[in-house]
């Protein structure tokens, strides 16, 4: 699905990735995890071009999607991405937050968008709150309406920039029970996250960096109870510890 | 000393069309010089440096020149290249070109005032720059403008007194012919500087009715 080669970014002096090659398969579900500044936001940043990788290549759906001739906008339209503080347009409403992509960029009509988006908003059960402005959600509310945005593009892969992390304890659920819904669906997803019991329970790897490298990854089970480095170990003892 | 309006009183359907002068100009210069500005406030902000450079230039030297100057040159400067605009075009366009320059700074600030995080969200969905500049960061950017652009109309209809010098018959104008038939100086610019009051507070109480409403959302 997503395929990465020698992946390296820059900026300035300073080196975030160095040298990423990974691979990730339709329908998988990988967690990373990784201390602050480890350089997981930017491999997530640079796999839908977000940030342009400095040298490496990114392969997308069969295509090298890092050649300056290949379309950034048309590939991004088939890789949704949710972050951690939302980014919803607090000019709209959410069902106009939904709908504007679609529509703008014609892959549906004004009647069809609507119908999807409120389809999507029903099975999160916020079908009420369609012509609400964003302001007037809760964190939880705000997020779980930022990943229907990005389905509303009916991308192939799915990228999170730890969704949870902005949020109130109480929220993380019911953001972490959408994700889990989607995960179930099929849908390909990468996940960074603080939440080890997701990455046990809904992904099928996990991957843990640091220093703009992958350390280590394997099966949630072998990873995050028996991990292989030193660094890994160390990593997830403090996580615990702050638990 | 006692002030005497008998002898301005009866000319006040002259301050009037004087004043609908006035109106007239300054409305026109802030259309233009609103649609201009905005034009030159992306153009400060664009992803090319030519352009960039272009619209920091024109900035420079509209705030770095009088406003009379401007108009003076357009005027009385420009017949020199072959260009003869009557009184009230020169007084219109050099208004105009005068505000698109600090309406254009005023774009720039509140574009830039928008969080990147809007840009990123409009990235990852496929939007193309203009699209997001279009659907997500103007709208939010005009919203957070409305203050300053306020201030910028405010001063436009006080700036347009200047068009006076061109023999163009708006208010200030109007005051100084009363003022030269009557000799009734003070009572005269009482008057006028009434008229200026009032359309300074409509416009600003206007623009504050647009700021509540649009701050619902």
């Amino acid at each position: 699905m997503i395929r990465t080669v020698d992946l390296r970014k820059r900026f300035g002096k300073l080196d975030v990735l160095n040298g990423i090659s990974e691979h990730i398969e339709q329908s998988e579900k990988v967690a990373i995890i990784g201390p602050s500044g480890s350089g997981k936001s930017t491999f997530l940043r640079c796999l839908n071009l977000l940030d342009i990788p400095t040298s490496g290549e990114v392969w997308f759906d069969g295509k090298n999607i890092t050649d300056p001739r290949c379309d950034a906008d048309a590939t991004r339209r088939l890789i949704g991405m949710v972050f951690q503080h939302f980014n919803l347009f607090p000019n709209m409403t959410i069902l106009e937050n939904i709908t504007l992509a679609p529509v703008r960029l014609r892959l549906k009509s004004k009647e069809e968008a609507d119908r999807a988006a409120l389809a999507l908003l029903e099975r999160i059960g916020l079908a009420d709150k369609a012509n609400a402005y964003s302001a007037t959600l809760s964190g939880g509310q705000k997020q779980r309406v930022a990943i229907v945005r990005a389905l509303a593009m009916e991308p192939k892969l799915m990228l999170f920039d730890e969704p949870t992390s902005a949020l109130d304890p109480e929220l993380v659920g019911e953001v972490l029970d959408v994700m889990k819904d989607l995960a179930m669906s099929g849908m390909t997803m990468l996940v960074i996250t603080h939440e080890m019991a997701f990455a046990r329970d809904a992904s099928d790897r996990v991957i843990f960096m640091d220093g703009g490298l992958i350390v280590e990854q394997s099966s949630p089970d072998v990873l995050l109870s028996n991990p292989r480095h030193a660094r890994t170990r160390q990593f997830l003892q403090r996580l615990l510890q702050e638990a | 000393m006692g002030f005497d309006f008998s002898l301005v009183i009866p000319r006040l359907p002259f301050f009037w069309t004087g004043t609908i002068v006035t109106i007239e100009t300054s409305a026109l210069s802030l259309l233009f010089g609103s649609i201009l500005g905005v034009f030159i406030g992306i153009m400060r902000v664009l992803p090319f440096k030519p352009a960039r450079s272009l619209a920091a230039c024109y900035i420079y030297v509209i705030r770095g020149t009088p406003t009379l100057t401007q108009l003076f040159f357009i005027y009385f400067g420009l017949p020199a290249l072959g260009v003869n605009l009557s009184a009230m075009a020169s007084g219109i366009i050099g208004l105009s070109l005068n505000s698109a320059g600090y309406i254009g700074e005023i774009v720039r600030g509140g574009i830039e005032g928008v969080p990147s995080g809007q840009w990123e969200a409009g990235r990852v969905l496929g939007l193309s720059y203009q699209k997001m500049m279009r659907f997500i960061v103007l709208p939010q950017a005009l919203r957070s403008m409305l203050p300053a652009i306020g201030n910028e109309f405010v001063t436009l209809i006080k700036e347009s007194s200047l068009l006076s010098t061109l023999a163009i018959t708006e208010l200030t104008m109007v005051g100084q012919q009363v003022r030269s038939v009557t000799y009734a100086s003070f009572e005269t610019f009482i008057i006028v500087g009434a008229i200026y009051l009032i359309l300074t507070t409509v416009t600003s109480m206007a623009l504050r009715l647009l700021e509540k409403k649009w701050s619902v959302m």
